[in-house]
């Protein structure tokens, strides 16, 4: 129970930190907005649903990167180092990984809302099916992403480090969500999505339990 | 001799396999006709992939223990003799591809992974370039080979099966399953697989003692 315990205090101490600055939320958000806004103004004449839908999901890998890379390599090495000092690598990892999650769930939640008011035609008829994906969406972006952001982070070398380690590892789940969320704009039952649904799950505890595994190694120098 | 012994295994199944792949007969199967013969030569190249893969993950995990540098530099030669094999499966599929699709590269899903999962494997050799610290970057780069191995089974044996692919195995074409009858594939088959599997354990060692010696030359 000691690692509950230590999780909740390290969420509430990045939520607290990010309530304060206000600069991850902010910042992403305005950059999701003016993304779509670009993307509307540049492909206007296009009309076809399944292009829109797989240019929301490259919107918001792009936005992720931007959003969970932070999560490590912003921190000084002071601050890892008493986070460290403090909290068991497991706890750290995790409260990382949860914090992420949430922070990219508010992201693509208000990003959604933002599209389907942009692209006034795409609003996908099984919302809740698009939702279920852009859930699936934020819990593993940010899983992916807060791993590699660590490598990338002690490898000293930044975002483009970030981009190249991390894309080959996204695109299988990338290509499962854009399905997902084809599946959900064409209205298709839900008998045909468990496939995807079982996938993304089964990517994500696989992605965690390594992770857990192979933190600890990481982050000692 | 006894330290030779597969090092002769492997260039003779590998001489036997590209004579008798050439020449004996093989089943008249609908679309593939005589392509049927690249089964011989493209297959094995990812069964050597991903036993060099498996070793050098072994010797990541091993490392990550044990912080030896030898270790190391065993992981990082046998992921470089394995994007070899990788890069010749992608280009003897490409060629295949070209008699039987109509086109080198066709954004079939099983060529889209397995070209992705060689980049992940380029991405790991970045990353050792990234970092100049010897034994930072061992730690690291074992991290990451073995973060990226689970990503690379799903790349290559499960997210196929979920899209629809023209590759043989999948989606209903004629597949491996209908070779298994004809025992005089088999025959070729097989070994084909052991000799190549031989030849890139052979092409690891090589590269390790190469490395090794220059290891040796920097540190006097």
């Amino acid at each position: 129970m000691q690692l509950a315990k230590e999780v909740k205090y390290l969420i509430h101490k990045e939520v607290l930190l990010e309530w304060r600055s206000k600069y991850t939320i902010n910042g992403v958000l305005l950059y999701v907005v003016s993304t779509i806004f670009t993307c509307y103004l540049s492909f206007v004449s296009l009309g076809d649903k399944l292009t829109w839908n797989a240019l929301f999901w490259i919107i918001m890998l792009f936005a992720s990167i931007n959003g969970v890379s932070k999560s490590f390599l912003q921190e000084t090495k002071g601050q890892q180092l008493y986070s460290y000092v403090l909290a068991s690598p497991a706890a750290v990892l995790i409260s990382k990984t949860v914090y992420n999650t949430i922070l990219m769930l508010v992201l693509t939640t208000i990003a959604l809302g933002f599209y389907t008011l942009v692209f006034d035609s795409f609003t996908p008829p099984d919302l809740l099916m698009y939702y279920v994906a852009v859930l699936l969406g934020s819990i593993s972006f940010s899983t992916v992403f807060t791993m590699v952001s660590a490598i990338a982070s002690k490898a000293g070398n930044g975002g483009m480090l970030m981009a190249i380690l991390s894309f080959p590892i996204i695109i299988p789940v990338l290509i499962l969500l854009i399905k997902l969320a084809k599946n959900a704009v064409d209205g298709l039952p839900w008998e045909n999505s468990y496939d995807e649904i079982t996938m993304l799950l089964v990517v994500n505890v696989l992605v965690v339990a390594t992770s857990l595994l192979l933190f600890p190694y990481l982050w000692r120098d | 001799m006894h330290k030779t012994w597969w090092k002769i295994l492997g260039s003779v199944l590998v001489i036997y396999t590209a004579i008798a792949g050439l020449l004996l007969h093989v089943p008249r199967l609908p679309i593939l006709n005589e392509t049927i013969r690249n089964l011989y030569f493209h297959v094995p190249m990812w069964f050597s992939m991903i036993v060099l893969f498996s070793i050098s993950v072994f010797y990541s995990i091993k490392s990550l223990s044990t912080k030896s540098e030898i270790d190391d530099m065993k992981a990082v030669e046998s992921v470089n003799a394995g994007i070899i094999f990788g890069l010749l499966g992608l280009v003897t599929g490409a060629i295949w591809a070209k008699y039987c699709w109509g086109e080198f590269w066709s954004f079939d899903p099983k060529q889209n992974f397995a070209a992705i999962s060689v980049l992940l494997y380029f991405a790991y050799l970045i990353l050792r370039n990234a970092i100049d610290e010897e034994q930072k970057r061992a730690k690291i780069s074992a991290i990451y080979n073995i973060f990226a191995f689970p990503m690379m089974v799903v790349l290559l044996f499960v997210l196929p099966r979920l899209k629809d692919s023209l590759h043989p195995g999948n989606g209903g074409n004629p597949g491996f399953n209908s070779y298994d009858l004809d025992s005089r594939m088999r025959m070729v088959f097989y070994p084909a697989c052991l000799g190549w599997i031989l030849i890139g354990y052979w092409v690891y060692t090589i590269r390790f003692r190469i490395r090794t010696i220059e290891n040796k030359q920097q540190h006097n």
